[in-house]
């Protein structure tokens, strides 16, 4: 650059246009991203909206799934993603906290460690066989609600180990280190100082798996959702309708579908997994507000 | 409080051993600490129990009853033939090849630029809504992107190449990419802020300009997170199932173009499990395509975490 003088060389300049066009080029690439997001919303809202109203969310199906509603597929979903947190929830929690806060730090947790991440990436198709493996056949659960949510279960199980795990690492050593010093045991230490401070982020985790367990397909097909039902499931032991699963139903398997019921049945399914996206990032931000460290 | 104090420990040391038994606590106390201890080895148990039964179902096929070259070099996978069974992946292999290849053509740019512009170029308001969109966009179910495949992408692509059938590679390669771009983004993201802002605050002060510092410094310093990301990615299209199932057709062929029908690995068990007798040939075979889909996936993203883990303790 010429030393002698501050103005703007020819080539600052350059340099600034070439910023300026990479900037440019970028914010257009980011754009794409919100294309499709907005795109599809728009689109399920415009194709589906004739099937859509009151009537398509609290009636069953009816001749021959080309016509009626969804009603029996959002109760089995709700049946599904309850039954499964039930499970995934409080053993991923409790492990969790043991593996921040009681695990030592030897080889044996490296392992483990390493295992719920890699874990965490394993396609849900396999949790799928696994499922049917396992939890049909082995155990003699047959296709049923309880098969589907415990497959469920171990598919978000590692995830609510992990954001657990990261919730509590949040909460500074120094927190812990006080309470201990006052003669608390480690146990009262969790309860009353660590819990607290780390609840809203694990709370948080778990509700990203309820927005990911109602959207799952592959690991129910074959474990508990069914393509159809006259009647509304009673207890874990009754197969059911899924949401996922119906949309997949409607646009593969049944011939003559008027177009719009797809369409309104991914928008419900849609609106139920960004709800509760949504709900969890409100938590979250509402969490980041208040902490007190 | 300090800063050294705000770094966090990865875990919580315990007090001394002797300390620790002069405060035993209630019973009640002890029981509820047995539970946690229970349910972090029960979470471990299922873990690993995976690995085992996967395997384990697997294992009597892959040993007894299969023909190692042929399983991975066959195109011929005609698993419900009467006279003729052939258990060859290769063609499902280059399926998910294909699929994922094409994906990553797409999402490797969209999403490392995006990160990039998110993590240098915006601030406050802006920064967060765009990460909330990211996010959302990672939270659409692969069953709603397969329906889009269906129902949008498949007229969409007959219409504008004129090819017979629009469920085919670019079809689950589009859908793939625009899946696989979220994950990309925020863990690209993460790793352009773990660059110290000492760099960005020299190479400034040398002049240069932000489009200069992020390409010439946080790039490259931050090239191993990038990587990592880029791998996740990779893992994600590679499972993804229901997606590809409903996007790519249902042609077991290695693809000649783009506008080829394939089925991947992920596909093929969806489409098949549920037509199989238990304990069958066809079943096992199932299984083991699920076992090379497990080590898929593991291999990259193992060497996405090892990466990922070698950067933090240089």
């Amino acid at each position: 650059m010429n030393a002698s003088s501050f103005a703007t060389s020819a080539r600052t300049a350059t340099n600034r246009r070439v910023e300026s066009v990479g900037k440019t080029v970028l914010a257009g690439v980011t754009a794409l991203l919100i294309l499709p997001l907005t795109a599809i919303l728009g689109l399920l809202v415009i194709r589906g909206a004739p099937a859509l109203s009151l009537e398509f969310l609290l009636e069953a199906p009816a001749a021959g799934m080309t016509a009626g509603g969804v009603f029996p597929a959002i109760v089995g979903t709700l049946w599904l993603v309850g039954v499964s947190l039930a499970v995934s929830a409080p053993v991923g929690i409790m492990a969790g906290i043991y593996l921040n806060e009681y695990a030592r730090a030897n080889w044996i947790t490296r392992m483990v460690n390493l295992a719920i991440v890699n874990l965490a990436g394993v396609p849900s198709i396999v949790h799928a066989l696994f499922g049917v493996g396992v939890f049909v056949l082995f155990l003699g659960l047959g296709t049923s609600i309880l098969s589907a949510s415990l497959t469920l279960a171990i598919m978000t199980l590692p995830v609510i180990i992990a954001s657990t795990k990261e919730a509590l690492a949040a909460v500074p050593m120094a927190f812990r280190e006080a309470c201990w010093t006052l003669g608390a045991t480690r146990w009262q230490t969790i309860r009353h100082v660590v819990l607290p401070n780390s609840i809203s982020g694990i709370l948080t985790g778990v509700i990203l798996q309820v927005s990911r367990a109602a959207g799952e397909t592959a690991p129910i097909m074959f474990t508990g959702a069914a393509f159809y039902l006259p009647f509304l499931p009673q207890s874990v032991q009754d197969q059911c309708m899924a949401l996922s699963m119906h949309l997949f139903t409607v646009s593969t398997q049944v011939p003559n579908v008027p177009e719009a019921i797809p369409y309104a049945t991914a928008l419900v399914l849609l609106s139920v997994v960004l709800l509760v996206n949504l709900l969890a990032i409100a938590f979250r931000t509402y969490l980041r507000r208040n902490r007190k460290w | 409080m300090t800063a050294k104090q705000d770094v966090n420990p990865q875990q919580a040391t315990s007090p001394p051993d002797d300390e620790r038994k002069a405060r035993a606590g209630s019973p009640l106390e002890r029981v509820i600490e047995l539970a946690i201890k229970a349910s972090g080895f029960s979470a471990i148990l299922f873990v690993f129990a995976i690995f085992f039964f996967v395997f384990s179902t697997a294992s009597e096929f892959i040993f007894e009853k299969l023909d190692f070259v042929e399983f991975l070099t066959s195109p011929e996978w005609y698993p419900t033939s009467l006279s003729n069974k052939r258990y060859g992946t290769l063609a499902l292999l280059a399926g998910t090849v294909s699929v994922t290849g094409l994906a990553m053509l797409i999402a490797v740019p969209l999403g490392l630029g995006s990160a990039l512009f998110i993590s240098e170029f915006t601030s406050g308001s802006m920064k967060e809504g765009l990460k909330i969109v990211i996010e959302l966009l990672a939270a659409i179910p692969s069953v709603v992107w397969g329906f889009i495949g269906l129902a949008v992408m498949n007229p969409l692509i007959i219409e504008v190449f004129d090819a017979p059938i629009g469920l085919n590679v670019l079809n689950g390669g589009i859908i793939l990419g625009l899946m696989s771009v979220p994950i990309i983004v925020s863990i690209g993201e993460d790793a352009l802020k773990a660059v110290p802002d000492s760099y960005r605050e020299a190479s400034l002060a040398l002049g240069a300009t932000r489009w200069q510092t992020a390409r010439q410094v946080l790039f490259p310093a931050a090239r191993s997170g990038l990587l990592a990301a880029v791998l996740l990615g990779v893992g994600r299209a590679i499972g993804e199932t229901m997606a590809v199932l409903m996007a790519t057709g249902h042609a077991v062929q290695i693809p000649g173009s783009p506008l080829d029908s394939v089925r991947t690995l992920t596909a093929t068990i969806a489409a098949e499990l549920g037509e199989t007798a238990a304990g069958s040939d066809h079943y096992q075979a199932l299984f083991a395509v699920g076992v090379l889909l497990f080590l898929l996936t593991f291999g990259v993203n193992l060497a996405a975490d090892l990466i990922v883990r070698g950067r933090s303790s240089r």
